[in-house]
């Protein structure tokens, strides 16, 4: 397998200057020589979609984004919910006039921040996944 | 000359300054609707957080903990939550898979010509609600301010529309976008100074500062002297439906940030996924300690200002000015003006643009010219011209409305109409292989025909005789509109949408074939 320059992209601006010149050789190109527009036509969708790597990463996507989003949902729903529905719990002055409600709503902030960093996280893990599966995509025979 | 015409004339010359350097940079589609795409994270994440805090946030939400004390805070919270919606679902795959706007992802599995023309319409319904909201702000904030430089409130609103359609015109997202950044920077730290400035009135004792919180007295609507504990939830959503509309607010809040088109689309003016999401995060830090601030805004003028002198002195939404005034004199408030001024321009050239985006983009070049533009140029034409038309139709209706209600609430109805239009047709393109141009069509018909009848009929409007009985149409829309797209879709089958399911995966995970940024 031939080995790929990190980071080259299938399809740069349509129509644009290749970045490659033509070398003269008979048969197929080698994926990182191909102009933008040949590129553009030759990206087989639903061959890469097939790929075992390529499924993976939307499985591990999946493990993240689900639960993260089943969990501050629900997090924050509480909150209406609560507030609404059991007021005297909420009301309950935990320091001075500083309530359950206030202190609840406070930390609504804080998760919020804590599930984006951990989704920041995990998503260069996704990064380093995707740039895989569109190396290994480029580099087999077509 | 007033201190605060001063201060309003300086930022005017600073962002002029801005458009005019703009202008000059740009040449094509690209560079006009989505900056060249060569913003950096950090600087999209400022002005996500500029588009995002409006005269709602500023303004509105100050008001509304200054009269209605903790109910107000729900506001905020609900705002910064919304983002996280945004982040893990929204934000990269409609940076990999569009070009310039929210219909462009659903354009690519489903018929573009009824999708993009149904996609257009919500952006202009949400868009036009949103706008509303900022130009009550503004109606209300000059007409307290400048009486005494003789400029009335029609004048006012005719200025900042013709401003906001320089700016869009001939700055295009390079121009709004720097306005954006260099507004949210002055927000920024207007709220922080004024959050000192309260803590410095109780010597900076929170203990003190809460107390007084807890402890708010003002006359009733029937005259009677009353003191509450503002820190206590319920004082505006009220049984026997308050619950049910607090829930049906913070769907509408969080699900519909994500489907605001002036939010979308600056998603793609960064290179690729990886900085849309970086952006995010910043302007998650922004927005959150923003919000976290107004409870020092809205608890500080409800104590020190106190509700009866704002009720007096320009009404709700000038309760962060006025306690500017209270704190630190005219100076201050004129400076805190001017910045409540300039989150205003900003915000409504931020509608302008996407509004007038998606018209060009969506309607004007692809339902009416099939996809091709007939000369080079024309869509950026075509989105200048449009500008043009939603800056004086929103002149007129801002003069017709004139400033009465909360703008944080009226900017919350524009959240309920993106979240239960947008949100859910979004989410199925993206996610649903099964999902058709019948089930988008049918999703934003009836997420925008049903949200917008809940408000009609929803006590706003009809006050005392409503039939809807909640402020938020949220809870039954939202559903409503995820129900018209379900079932749109299960009543037809489209082959060809399902089988380019498989390459809007692709491409909207991995960002093979996304938009480049120019000059790369």
């Amino acid at each position: 397998m031939e080995q790929q320059p990190p980071n080259t992209d299938l399809t740069p601006v349509t129509g644009s200057a290749t970045d490659v010149a033509p070398l003269g050789r008979g048969g197929q190109k080698p994926a990182h020589e191909l102009t933008a527009d040949e590129d553009i036509d030759a990206v087989e969708w639903d061959r890469l979609a097939a790929l075992a790597d390529f499924k993976a990463l939307l499985a591990a996507k999946r493990r993240f984004i689900v639960p993260a989003t089943v969990f501050f949902i629900v997090y924050y729903f509480a909150l209406p919910v609560l507030v609404g529905y059991a007021p005297r719990l909420m009301a309950a002055k935990v320091f001075g006039v500083v309530n359950v409600a206030y202190l609840f709503a406070l930390s609504q902030f804080f998760v919020a921040w804590l599930v984006a960093l951990l989704y920041v996280r995990a998503a260069s893990r996704f990064d380093a996944m995707a740039r895989a599966v569109v190396d290994q995509f480029k580099a087999r025979p077509r | 000359m007033s201190p605060s015409l001063v201060m309003f004339l300086g930022f005017i010359a600073i962002t002029l300054w801005i458009t005019w350097w703009a202008a000059r940079r740009n040449t094509g589609s690209n560079a006009y609707f989505a900056a060249g795409r060569s913003l950096t994270a950090w600087q999209n994440g400022i002005a996500v957080a500029g588009d995002y805090m409006s005269a709602a946030s500023f303004l509105g939400i100050a008001g509304i903990i200054a009269f209605q004390g903790y109910d107000g805070f729900m506001y905020s919270v609900g705002w910064l939550v919304a983002y996280l919606t945004v982040l893990l679902i929204v934000a990269e795959p409609l940076r990999n898979a569009g070009k310039y706007t929210m219909a462009d992802v659903l354009a690519y599995r489903l018929s573009p010509r009824p999708v993009r023309a149904m996609g257009a319409l919500s952006t202009l319904t949400v868009s036009t609600f949103y706008m509303i909201a900022q130009m009550v702000g503004a109606g209300a904030l000059v007409s307290l301010l400048l009486k005494d430089a003789g400029l009335g409130y029609e004048t006012a609103v005719i200025g900042i529309g013709v401003l906001m359609i320089v700016y869009v015109v001939f700055g295009g997202m390079l121009a709004t976008t720097w306005v954006q950044i260099v507004k949210a920077t002055l927000l920024m730290a207007g709220t922080l100074l004024l959050s000192v400035l309260v803590l410095r009135h109780f010597n900076y004792d929170l203990g003190a500062f809460f107390d007084a919180v807890g402890h708010v007295s003002y006359t009733d609507a029937q005259g009677n002297r009353v003191t509450q504990d503002f820190m206590t939830p319920g004082l505006r959503y009220k049984p026997p439906y308050g619950a049910l509309d607090l829930i049906s607010l913070g769907m509408a809040l969080i699900f519909g940030t994500a489907g605001l088109p002036h939010i979308l689309v600056r998603f793609y003016t960064v290179p690729d996924a990886r900085a849309a999401r970086k952006s995010v995060v910043w302007a998650m830090a922004i927005i959150g300690c923003f919000y976290i601030l107004t409870t020092f805004l809205g608890f500080g003028a409800a104590t020190i200002v106190g509700r009866d002198f704002i009720a007096g002195n320009g009404g709700t939404n000038m309760s962060a000015p006025l306690l500017a005034q209270a704190l630190a004199g005219d100076l201050f408030f004129a400076f805190i003006s001017a910045i409540a001024f300039a989150t205003i321009l900003a915000v409504v050239a931020g509608l302008t643009i996407s509004a007038s985006t998606s018209f060009a983009h969506d309607f004007w070049t692809n339902v009416l010219h099939h996809g091709r533009e007939r000369r080079e140029g024309e869509e950026v034409r075509v989105a200048r011209v449009t500008a043009f038309f939603v800056g004086a139709i929103s002149i007129a209706i801002a003069i017709v409305l004139g400033p009465n209600a909360n703008v944080a609430f009226l900017v919350a109805l524009a959240f309920a109409v993106a979240a239960s239009a947008n949100l859910p047709v979004i989410v199925l393109s993206l996610f649903w292989r099964r999902f058709n141009t019948a089930g988008a069509v049918c999703g934003l018909a009836t997420g925008l025909a049903s949200s917008l009848a809940l408000i009609v009929l929803s006590p706003s409007i009809m006050k005392a005789q409503a039939i809807f009985p909640l402020e938020n149409p949220g809870i039954v829309s939202i559903p409503l509109g995820f129900l018209g797209a379900v079932i749109g879709t299960l009543l037809t089958r489209e082959p060809e949408a399902e089988r380019k399911f498989a390459e809007l995966s692709v491409r909207a995970n991995t960002g093979l074939g996304a938009e480049r940024a120019a000059g790369h």
